[in-house]
């Protein structure tokens, strides 16, 4: 009985965010709002008791590491970003923030995605798709080398390079649609099979 | 003090995590997990940061009875409900909890995004246009990386799903590859910028 309620309620939520394909209405914004909260209200629970809980909370009050001190107070001083006063003070929390990410980043995009890919590109001229991939990627780096006029035979290979981003999008926006209609199409399994048992 | 400070902790946050990913000794080698549990944390103080800020914005909205208030309520009702049931039965499987996020949560986002589908399907086609060669070779690349990749283009020409495929492994790859190293080299000099203390702007102003 409880999984029949639970199917009518997550398929009538269905409908109701559906409905905005007609027009912005009031079911569409009831759905809205109250997936807004739950999703808010699962992110917090969520984060809760699997980050906070194992990563602070235990460590700290049971096992006495009070090195975790410091994350709570600048977790704390994060949210005195509510008041305007001492706003001031988030600026710690996000510094640390900022500078991990940065520090972080500066050396795994380097790694994975610059020196590998540059790797990957370092193969034998010995077959068509090969010398394919090699233009592409030069032709494509040069149409993003901006510290030059794209002229002459600079603005031929830039051309070239222009021409292999826009296949990239082309298939990467294939790719995406196909990824939303799979979506859409799991809605409907779900309203026409789990809930109306048509299919 | 209000900026000093930060630009500080930035620098010497940022030089420590790239020596850590040089040196695997000690103390180095366990600053990452140390970091990073730090950084979980935070990013948790600041997702309650948004949280409060969500609940300040609809508590306000509700006061001064602005329109759509009774939305409001929907939410923040959503928002406690969930809280709630988390706060009081646990997140395991078969609580009520998880039944929120199975019947509710799950539901509702799986359908927003397939939502798009027909935003997507109407924008391209008022965009999807062949009025240039850059625009024809998007639209081409698009439609058979699509047709190629479901059954029906196997249907129509046997040879399309390997065309996709090609696409998908020569051309495709090559463009977002020079993206990718691309978007590394801007990283690269970004964070350098960050941790020198030359870009300043994630302070915000005074």
């Amino acid at each position: 009985m409880v999984q029949i309620i639970g199917i009518w309620v997550a398929s009538l939520l269905t409908l109701c965010i559906f409905s905005f394909l007609y027009k912005d209405n009031p079911f569409y914004k009831f759905a809205e709002h109250l997936f807004v909260g739950v999703s808010a209200g699962y992110w917090a629970m969520y984060s809760w008791y699997n980050i906070l809980v194992p990563n602070l909370g235990r460590p700290l009050f049971i096992e006495h590491e009070f090195i975790l001190v410091i994350p709570l107070i600048l977790g704390i001083l994060m949210l005195l970003r509510l008041f305007p006063k001492v706003g001031w003070l988030s600026r710690w929390p996000l510094a640390f923030i900022v500078g991990m990410t940065s520090g972080y980043y500066l050396v795994t995009f380097l790694q994975t995605n610059a020196l590998e890919q540059a790797r990957a590109t370092i193969i034998p001229l010995n077959h068509i798709n090969n010398i394919i991939l090699i233009i592409g990627v030069l032709t494509g780096l040069l149409y993003f080398f901006f510290s030059t006029r794209h002229k002459g035979g600079i603005g031929f290979a830039a051309r070239i390079g222009r021409m292999f981003l826009m296949v990239a999008f082309g298939a990467s926006f294939g790719y995406t649609v196909m990824a939303r209609i799979s979506l859409l199409i799991g809605r409907m399994y779900f309203l026409l099979g789990e809930w109306l048992h048509i299919i | 003090m209000k900026r000093q400070i930060p630009l500080l902790i930035t620098f010497i946050v940022g030089i420590v995590m790239v020596v850590q990913y040089f040196i695997p000794r000690q103390p180095f080698a366990g600053l990452f997990d140390t970091f990073n549990q730090w950084f979980l944390i935070i990013a948790v103080f600041a997702l309650i940061l948004g949280l409060m800020n969500l609940v300040r914005l609809h508590v306000q909205k509700l006061r001064r009875m602005k329109g759509g208030w009774g939305y409001s309520i929907i939410l923040l009702c959503g928002l406690v409900g969930t809280i709630f049931t988390g706060a009081l039965w646990g997140i395991g499987t078969g609580s009520p909890f998880n039944y929120v996020f199975v019947n509710i949560q799950q539901p509702m986002g799986a359908t927003m995004f397939a939502l798009l589908a027909f935003f997507i399907a109407s924008a391209s086609f008022r965009a999807f246009r062949a009025r240039n060669l850059d625009a024809t070779l998007l639209l081409v690349a698009a439609v058979l990386v699509m047709i190629g990749r479901v059954t029906i283009g196997a249907l129509i020409w046997n040879k399309l799903p390997h065309i996709a495929e090609w696409i998908m492994s020569y051309p495709n790859m090559a463009g977002q590859r020079a993206i990718m190293i691309g978007i590394a080299l801007g990283t690269v000099s970004y964070s350098l910028r960050v941790i020198l203390g030359i870009e300043r702007t994630y302070l915000g102003g005074e």
